[in-house]
């Protein structure tokens, strides 16, 4: 019997044909994606990165919700050009408790993986009501509507809780005091703010749209923004001990 | 068939169904009672309003049917269930048109950024899912659901499965498409690229795609013919592996169960490497392997000459399928998913181009002895150009996934033009040229309506597709080498907004190549329209065929 006679097996029997194909296509996707689970050089080890604030968390949701992404990426290649540009390339660690990823697939607008503390929040505001307000040639939307909206403060520790299970490390502490860090992020003003510091290192609180009362969605979208790329310290960093 | 009783009985699936879609509906309207966010009650009051009319339908028909469900056979001759693919099909050349229409506006919106208008829902990052899955999966989707379930009955003679599936199948799919494409505009997305749907809708779908999956399985069980014909090995591998990618790409956990909001099980460098596994090979299967399905069944048709080489479909298949499911790491060059994995992409995604021109040359030469018919039928030349676009963007990809070419080429507009020629030239064009074909099949008429109209399509979209990619080429490669360009002191040549000034004319171009598009499938509606009011009805003839050995 040859090769091709042989081959009758699949074209006469529809579950043979089926079972086939699914060993064909389980091969690559096992091979490529299963040990990124389990081999320790796939994600660096680092000091600095922590699980996003309860803004910055919310601020990332709206970044979703637009499809921020579509136009930006947050990864920077180690090529010499994007790193001058940009800064020093991303590290699968900075990007390990994100769910879901935003390292983007399109650069209509420039990489967003270290913006943080590039420009001030005033620049923000100013360029998210109307991009061409300070970029005359910019093709971004403007977003003048996420001024006007109000934060859902209420339902975010929901939100830690549920990324605690997807594998993202909130405290119990962090997850009770949700709304109220929320708030004090906002607000320098607010009697929260020290616990809402040491509960998340480095983070600053900062009236972001520079509008008092509740937060907006671009209180949020801000802080998000002010803090991408700013958790690992470059100057401490050991590329060496990361080699892979 | 034997004697009908008088009495009349519903069946399990129309009792079960309707069982189904009322608890449906009652869950659904506590949803919209308690929902955490208004995309949510929307949904889920859409959802109850369409189960209540799927209730409504199901009754209605059975009071309307006989006291027995369709034959199987009449006369010997298999009883054909054409009803869910007139609708495909039909449904299938709106979407496009609506998927055009948004490429368009999102294309203006990039050389014209005022179009935005400065509203959540008409802002560029909200219509640009709303484009890709209008085009791909309620166009593409449609228009292989429908061929698939036309080419399993025609080359098994039975009819298709089921009783009341093919219809679940093709109304639920496109409820979806209804759910997912005004979720986006609500702002409800999940982010990863065309798997943007979030978890209700995610549901359903895996509902629909199984039981299309067992529709078609289920069919090519109880065939009539011997071999099961090539074009069903490629559905059946679309079918099935897009089914194994929405299970992996999608695991999430929603915030609350009355809320659109979810987070994906998988997160950094994982979740990245999981969506591109997906990300490409919902190009390789639902793009590539269904829409080669419909080349293997209608060039042959149309051309009236038998396959190029049995042999080679063989190869073509098993390795085609084999090696895109690797080919997913090229979309993360130089990112930080590890070498090992990159370099795995890279080389799998070029050995992948031998396959794919293995399938464009059992295409073309199928029509061996019959190249003349390309002067006289532009249909077939549709369906033939849609197969040298195919060859060409599977060169253009492995090209592109070599990691040098990968680090100009990445993150610019090569990737959309590259897309596009894929996407418009073999996607667009073989799908026009199935539909060409389908339309007077379903509605039994003697031919189209309009030759010469076809021919217009045939030029104004060729015309538009070479303005899109050859403006995406330059823009793409400009933008590329802008990005890297250096002073003789060493610095940065160009800012990026310099870039982005930079592409403002081929924005226009592109946009204009779209536009031209556009027209065409607008032309294609018309005459399609006017086949099924107008054209003559075609007379069956009574006699049966011999199955092929």
């Amino acid at each position: 019997m040859s090769f091709w006679t042989r081959h009758q097996i699949f074209e006469k029997n529809s579950i043979i044909l089926i079972v086939g194909i699914l060993a064909v296509i389980a091969i690559g996707g096992l091979v490529e994606i299963t040990p990124l689970f389990y081999l320790k050089s796939t994600i660096e080890v680092v000091d600095g990165v922590r699980p996003y604030t309860p803004l910055e968390l919310t601020g990332r949701n709206i970044y979703v919700r637009e499809g921020c992404y579509l136009c930006h990426s947050q990864m920077i290649r180690p090529l010499r050009d994007e790193v001058e540009r940009y800064g020093h390339f991303s590290l699968a660690a900075e990007s390990m408790y994100d769910h879901p990823f935003q390292w983007g697939s399109k650069r209509t607008g420039p990489d967003l993986a270290r913006v943080g503390a590039k420009y001030s929040d005033e620049w923000h505001v100013t360029h998210l009501m109307n991009p061409r307000a300070i970029v005359p040639q910019s093709v971004m939307p403007g977003y003048p509507f996420l001024a006007e909206t109000e934060v859902d403060t209420a339902g975010i520790a929901d939100h830690l809780r549920t990324s605690r299970v997807v594998g993202v490390p909130y405290s119990d502490d962090q997850i009770a005091n949700a709304v109220a860090d929320l708030k004090a992020q906002a607000d320098p003003d607010n009697a929260g703010v020290d616990a809402f510091t040491k509960r998340y290192p480095k983070a600053v609180a900062r009236n972001f749209d520079g509008k008092a009362g509740i937060p907006t969605e671009m209180d949020a979208l801000i802080a998000y923004l002010q803090m991408l790329g700013t958790l690992v310290d470059f100057k401490l960093y050991n590329e060496k001990a990361n080699l892979r | 068939m034997s004697q009908a009783s008088n009495s009349k009985f519903m069946s399990i699936g129309e009792s079960g169904l309707t069982v189904l879609f009322a608890a449906t509906a009652f869950l659904c309207m506590i949803g919209a009672a308690k929902a955490v966010d208004a995309p949510f009650a929307f949904h889920a009051s859409l959802t109850a309003a369409a189960s209540l009319a799927a209730v409504f339908a199901i009754l209605n028909r059975y009071f309307d049917r006989s006291s027995v469900l369709p034959a199987q056979e009449i006369n010997g001759r298999p009883n054909y269930n054409m009803g869910p693919i007139k609708f495909a099909a039909a449904i299938s050349v709106f979407w496009g048109i609506a998927g055009f229409a948004v490429g368009l506006l999102i294309a203006s919106q990039l050389a014209w950024p005022a179009l935005n208008f400065d509203l959540p829902w008409t802002s560029f990052g909200r219509l640009r899912p709303l484009h890709t899955s209008a085009v791909i999966f309620a166009f593409g989707g449609n228009v292989l659901i429908a061929t698939s379930f036309y080419v399993v009955q025609k080359t098994c003679r039975v009819r298709l499965a089921g009783d009341l599936a093919p219809w679940f199948v093709v109304l639920g799919y496109n409820f979806f498409i209804v759910i997912a494409g005004t979720g986006y505009l609500l702002g409800v997305t999940q982010s990863k690229e065309y798997a943007e749907p979030e978890w209700y809708a995610d549901l359903w779908l895996t509902i629909v795609w199984v039981t299309y999956l067992l529709v078609f399985l289920m069919t090519l069980v109880k065939r009539k013919e011997p071999h099961i014909f090539v074009a069903n090995w490629f559905y059946l591998a679309f079918i099935v592996t897009i089914a194994v990618l929405h299970l992996g790409n999608n695991p999430a956990l929603p915030v609350s169960v009355f809320g659109s909001k979810s987070y994906i099980a998988w997160g950094g460098v994982q979740d990245a490497m999981f969506q591109w596994w997906y990300g490409h090979n919902a190009v390789g299967f639902f793009l590539t392997a269904g829409f080669l399905a419909i080349m293997y069944y209608f060039i042959p048709k149309r051309a009236e000459r038998p396959i190029y080489s049995y042999r080679l479909s063989i190869i073509h298949f098993w390795s085609l399928i084999f090696l895109y499911i690797w080919a997913g790491p090229h979309h993360l060059h130089y990112t930080a998913l590890p070498d090992w994995a990159q370099t795995l992409g890279m080389t799998f995604s070029i050995m992948l181009w031998m396959p794919s021109w293995g399938g464009m040359i059992n295409g073309l030469m199928t029509l061996s002895g019959a190249w003349d018919k390309l002067r006289t039928d532009p249909v077939l030349r549709m369906l033939v150009v849609s197969v040298a676009f195919y060859g060409m963007s599977t060169f253009e990809g492995p090209m592109m996934s070599i990691k040098v070419v990968n680090s100009l080429s990445h993150y610019t507009d090569w990737t959309i033009g590259h897309v596009h020629s894929g996407a418009l030239g073999w996607v667009g064009f073989v799908s026009f040229g199935a539909l060409y074909c389908l339309v007077p099949w379903l509605w039994e008429r003697k031919r189209l309506y309009s030759l010469k109209l076809v021919n217009w399509h045939f030029w104004i979209s060729t015309i538009g597709i070479v303005l899109y990619i050859s403006a995406m080429w330059v823009s793409g490669i400009l933008q590329g080498l802008m990005w890297r360009a250096y002073t003789s002191l060493g610095f940065l040549e160009y800012s990026f907004i310099e870039s982005v000034e930079a592409m403002h004319p081929f924005y226009i171009i592109r946009a204009a190549g779209g536009a031209l598009f556009l027209i065409g499938a607008l032309i294609m509606a018309y005459n399609l329209w006017m086949t099924v009011r107008v054209g003559e009805a075609e007379v069956k003839s009574p006699v049966a065929l011999q199955p092929a050995e």
